[in-house]
């Protein structure tokens, strides 16, 4: 097992505050959009955007939550193991707001599909974008794409991209896994 | 720990304190989405579910098959009044009939101890005791403790009575078995006709006084009268039972601390329980309905899980 970084601490700060500016330029004051951490690794970077837009950004009516999609998913009784639930802490209604989604890596495709369907059960979204630190490109089951990416990366199949938080494992790093 | 150690809930006997963890965990997460606006979610599309209700209930069957649709399982319901088992059939029969109809799961109650362990030997789909006789009643054991820590915090070394018919009822064992996994002491309280004769080797105190029992709990689950389970006159009448066993606000007033009151259902209004304490504040009655439905969407799931 080799492992590449993709990613430093240095860099992850510089796109974490591109990709809020980028936000900021198509959501404005956020008075209609909600960010959605998707759980459970994506909740890292909603919480981290947030914090920036907050603080850095000054965005005082920041609505955000975090959604669980596990029993949305496709792969129920698929797998070895049972599909283990997260949180779901979303206090508002979307209907008729702006979703912007935010995951950590987006790889197949299929959890933001789960994501879909799941947030449906809050209301009807005018509008739903993804936003996503790395992108495996060449990796999609589904016609997905992000909206706002931080990096993309060619990885292939039997590679794996691991995102640590300074919060959860004490560094803010991006590697590339080769197992 | 992300799996149940069993493959069917035929009783709390057969599960262990990681499990009741686990189900928990799981039933937190379907409680917010049962508050969601819109309640459903798709996970067990392909699975096909049948309710075979051998024995009368309301509560708890109307419970399973929510939690069941909530879940987009596909549901069939079945009563036994209403089916070729009156026309002698077996139960394993009946089951295996079913089954061939491509079924996954089964939920039955019935009015034999032990008919669902009996069932899991015979049949390959997974199965969910709803009440087996006077044995066990695993989902309501589990969505009483759940309310317990949901109303104070723990189950762990908390005071627990259960006051009333022991004798015949199998929210009481599935509950003693539930409380000491958790750690909780647990007490039995009723005129002693309705206490089994050997209660006290499953770890259990023993009283025959209420106001003793309520001074020293923290919950009191209040059972009924089960008198279509009676051959015998185990007590001289029903007033004089509601007098010594019946629990009315005075009563609670006049004790020491704050308890909080649980209660199966069906209530006897005015018997075991007067209608100012069912519906007073310090009742988790309703609660306890709520929870069930999360409890058993969380059994199913678990369950389902482990399906081939």
């Amino acid at each position: 097992m080799s492992q590449k970084v993709l990613l430093n601490s240095k860099e992850v700060n510089i796109i974490l505050h591109r990709l809020a500016c980028q936000l900021i330029e198509n959501h404005n004051d956020f008075s209609n959009t909600v960010l959605i951490g998707l759980q459970p690794r994506g909740k890292f970077l909603a919480d981290r955007l947030a914090k920036i837009l907050r603080e850095d950004y000054h965005i005082k009516a920041l609505q955000y939550g975090h959604l669980d999609i596990t029993f949305f998913r496709d792969d129920f009784r698929r797998g070895e193991k049972p599909l283990e639930a997260n949180t779901t802490t979303i206090n508002f209604i979307v209907e008729d707001k702006d979703v912007v989604f935010i995951d950590d890596v987006l790889y197949t495709g299929r959890s933001i599909r789960a994501a879909l369907t799941a947030i449906q059960s809050f209301g009807r979204p005018n509008h739903i974008e993804l936003l996503t630190l790395i992108d495996r490109r060449f990796s999609r089951h589904l016609p997905i794409q992000p909206d706002y990416r931080g990096r993309q990366v060619d990885a292939i199949n039997k590679e794996k991209v691991l995102v640590n938080w300074a919060e959860n494992e004490g560094e803010d790093a991006v590697y590339l896994i080769n197992k | 720990m992300s799996q149940l150690s069993v493959n069917h809930l035929l009783g709390i006997k057969y599960l262990t304190k990681a499990d009741i963890q686990l189900i928990f965990e799981t039933a937190d997460q379907f409680k917010e989405v049962i508050n969601r606006p819109i309640k459903k979610v798709p996970s067990l599309r392909d699975i096909t579910i049948a309710n075979l209700f051998f024995e009368n209930s309301t509560r708890t069957k109307l419970s399973f098959e929510l939690a069941e649709k909530r879940l987009s399982a596909d549901v069939i319901n079945f009563s036994a009044t209403q089916s070729s088992v009156k026309k002698g059939e077996t139960l394993v029969d009946t089951v295996n009939n079913i089954l061939s109809m491509k079924v996954d799961m089964v939920v039955m109650r019935h009015p034999s101890p032990g008919a669902g362990v009996f069932l899991s030997k015979h049949i390959d789909a997974s199965i969910i005791n709803a009440g087996d006789g006077a044995h066990e009643h695993p989902t309501q054991a589990l969505l009483d403790s759940y309310s317990i820590r949901e109303a104070l915090g723990s189950v762990k070394g908390k005071n627990v009575v259960i006051v009333g018919d022991i004798l015949h009822s199998r929210v009481a064992l599935s509950n003693i078995y539930a409380l000491k996994l958790q750690g909780a002491n647990v007490m039995v309280c009723g005129p002693k006709t309705l206490l089994p004769k050997y209660i006290g080797d499953l770890g259990v105190t023993v009283e025959t006084n209420l106001k003793k029992a309520l001074n020293w709990c923290d919950v009191a689950n209040m059972l009924r009268v089960q008198n279509e389970r009676m051959d015998i006159s185990y007590f001289p009448s029903t007033r004089e039972y509601a007098q010594q066993y019946g629990v009315n606000k005075a009563l609670l007033n006049s004790l020491d601390k704050k308890i909080t009151i649980m209660h199966p259902g069906p209530i006897n209004r005015g018997v075991e329980i007067t209608s100012d304490v069912a519906d007073s504040n310090q009742s988790i009655i309703l609660n306890q309905v709520e929870n069930g439905v999360a409890i058993r969407m969380a059994v199913i799931y678990l369950l389902a899980s482990k399906i081939k």
